[in-house]
């Protein structure tokens, strides 16, 4: 009995079949390793904040900790969520991270109310109203506006929307005056900005529903603003309010455009006219080069990216739910 | 009017024939019925395109009319100029007269939302929108606006039985009319254009995309709507056209009407040779 003579079925290749097999594995881990790239990027850049933030919490890093670096208490919990005044690098320091937390989140939510009604307008005007000769023009449009540098909106809110529109409002209206510097200008500004983000993927989402379904309701004696909001835009929902979540999440880390427009004054307000602070722009002032590694201030940074860091990873999960929540099929 | 086109000139052959026929309809208990849509020189073009081509009928109330012919030959254009679904094609120009109850649809006072609330229509794919049986079978008397004035859960009972589908769906109204299999979903689509009681119902090859078992279902419905509908039906299925309709219109190529008679007279006698040959497999 010999196995050497044994031909088989011809399949175990012969010639160059093996390089072949070889250069296909050698594909495979370099795209793989491309993919990864990303991946540990991100998990770096948590650990990196994490442990950072450590320290201001602790006294001592993770890392320093395991190498025997005892842990104290630097800056309490309670004192970081509950407490009203924001001002690490004063002469009395205050760690209540609140006053940020505010600025972050009315900016946010008046963006909102910016973005989403005159991005979902556009939306619905672009994908069912406007002929092709309009959208052809107006969505490009568009998309530049969403490709203006953030520092240039900030340079439009510092220059014009708080000097040559809100101030004049401001001091008519209700006598104050304004300064450089106010939280409605903020809105405004990262609400415009967002307007494309919103009223882009709105529009993609809107024009994947198919026409029968439109035809269906126009021979019922629908109008067009009948199918666009009765028909069009529930079917599309998920990927509407998908745009939202992203526009949400932009206007949350945006930076230097809400930097400029709504100032460095750490304060809890109900006054739009006011200067108040995001976490994005107390950031970038202290991040500015003056601030010596190892202070508290500095540590206070990672502390406020990694809050900053959880809330917009919150939104993406909240989108990833409401995607699988409400996809429609279309058969 | 029925008579103005009469005394128009008229060069084609085919025109002499369809309009000797068609100045007279009798219902299906013989006695004579008014035409409730009437084309007069009808034409349609898509940008240069001539999709319909001096086009003259006079269809009947309370019948079925079927129209048939091959590929490419115009009836679906037909069927989209009586309720105006050829707007939302922006190259589309129609020029003659498409009247409902003698009343150009095609006038600038008429209101193509109006028009569609009397003349429902049925696609050739079935297309429920995504929402409940019940809100799909309600779509049209909410939008038009009747929601309040009729008792909505009896409205849409009664569509429901009219298009033979209570049966099935009456103890899941609230599931998706996506759920449904494709017939069913075909049948809940004509509960939802008769839901609102329009007079006429436009049917795009409404069987093309069902199994034998659901077409035939839905061939059942169709002869029992005649009695309350004036049904047109565009079909690509000679067979189904001489089952199910009183009348039948052949349109050939280049858009012509070119024979509208009784369906018995054109499955057996028909006036035109080319009829004939399509009629018999020779052509088409």
């Amino acid at each position: 009995m010999s196995t050497e003579t044994n031909p088989g079925p011809g399949i175990t290749g012969g010639g160059g079949a093996e390089e072949d097999m070889a250069a296909n594995r050698r594909a495979r881990r370099l795209l793989f390793g491309c993919a990864a790239i990303t991946v540990v990027t991100t998990l770096a850049i948590f650990f990196v904040l994490l442990d950072n933030a450590a320290s201001y919490f602790f006294g001592a890093r993770f890392t320093e900790m395991l190498l025997g670096a005892s842990a104290e208490r630097s800056v309490t919990f309670t004192e970081f969520f509950t407490g009203a005044r924001w001002a690490p690098d004063h002469a009395t320091p205050a760690h209540g991270v609140l006053p940020i937390v505010f600025g972050t989140l009315a900016i946010t939510v008046g963006a909102a109310f910016v973005s989403i009604p005159i991005g979902t307008a556009t939306a619905i005007y672009l994908s069912e109203y406007a002929s092709d000769g309009v959208r052809a023009k107006l969505k490009p449009t568009l998309e530049i506006l969403a490709g203006i540098p953030t520092i240039v909106y900030g340079y439009f809110a510092i220059a014009f929307i708080n000097p040559v529109v809100l101030s004049p409002i401001a001091e008519t209206l209700f006598g104050i005056n304004i300064g450089r510097y106010s939280m409605l200008s903020g809105m405004l500004v990262v609400g415009i900005m967002t307007i494309p983000m919103v009223s882009s993927i709105s529009e993609d989402a809107m024009s994947a529903v198919p026409d029968d379904l439109r035809n269906g309701a126009y021979a019922l004696g629908a109008t067009k603003f009948d199918v666009s909001t009765k028909i069009v835009l529930p079917a599309s929902i998920s990927g509407v309010f998908a745009s939202y979540i992203l526009a949400v999440s932009r206007a949350i880390g945006e930076t230097m455009a809400v930097t400029l427009a709504a100032g460095f004054n750490a304060n809890i307000t109900p006054n739009p006219f006011d200067e108040i602070m995001t976490m994005t722009a107390y950031m970038v002032s202290m991040a500015r080069g003056t601030t010596a590694v190892g202070t508290v201030e500095y540590q206070s940074l990672f502390a406020v990216g990694l809050l900053l860091f959880v809330m917009t990873l919150a939104m993406n999960l909240c989108n990833d739910w409401f995607k699988r929540r409400f996809q429609e099929e279309y058969r | 009017m029925a008579t103005d086109h009469e005394s128009e000139p008229t060069t084609n052959d085919a025109q002499l024939i369809t309009t000797d026929v068609q100045a007279t309809g009798t219902g299906r208990n013989g006695e004579p019925t008014e035409p409730v849509v009437t084309a007069r020189d009808l034409d349609v073009h898509y940008g240069a395109e001539q999709a319909l081509n001096d086009v003259d009928i006079d269809i009947p109330e309370h019948r079925v009319t079927a129209i048939i012919g091959p590929s490419g030959c115009g009836k679906s254009t037909f069927l989209r100029c009586v309720n105006r679904m050829n707007d939302q094609i922006d190259s589309c120009r129609i020029d003659g007269e498409l009247s409902f109850h003698g009343k150009n649809v095609y006038d600038e006072d008429v209101d193509p939302v109006a028009l569609r609330r009397k003349i429902g229509m049925v696609f050739q794919k079935p297309n429920p929108f995504p929402k409940s049986i019940y809100d799909n079978v309600a779509y049209g008397l909410r939008v038009q606006g009747m929601a309040g004035d009729v008792d909505l859960d009896a409205a849409v009972e009664r569509a429901l039985r009219g298009a033979a589908l209570w049966d099935e769906v009456n103890d899941q109204l609230d599931s998706s009319g996506l759920d449904l299999s494709g017939g069913q979903q075909q049948r809940l689509c004509i509960a939802r254009a008769i839901a609102p009681d329009p007079e006429v119902i436009l049917m795009d090859e409404p069987t093309s995309a069902l199994d034998p078992v659901a077409a035939s279902k839905i061939e059942d419905l169709i002869d029992d709507l005649a009695d309350e509908y004036t049904v047109i039906i565009v079909t690509h299925n000679m067979q189904q056209a001489a089952r199910i309709s009183d009348k039948t219109a052949v349109f050939l190529t280049g858009g012509n009407l070119v024979e509208f008679d009784e369906t018995p007279t054109i499955f057996e006698n028909p006036a035109d040779d080319r009829v004939e040959d399509y009629i018999t497999g020779k052509f088409g």
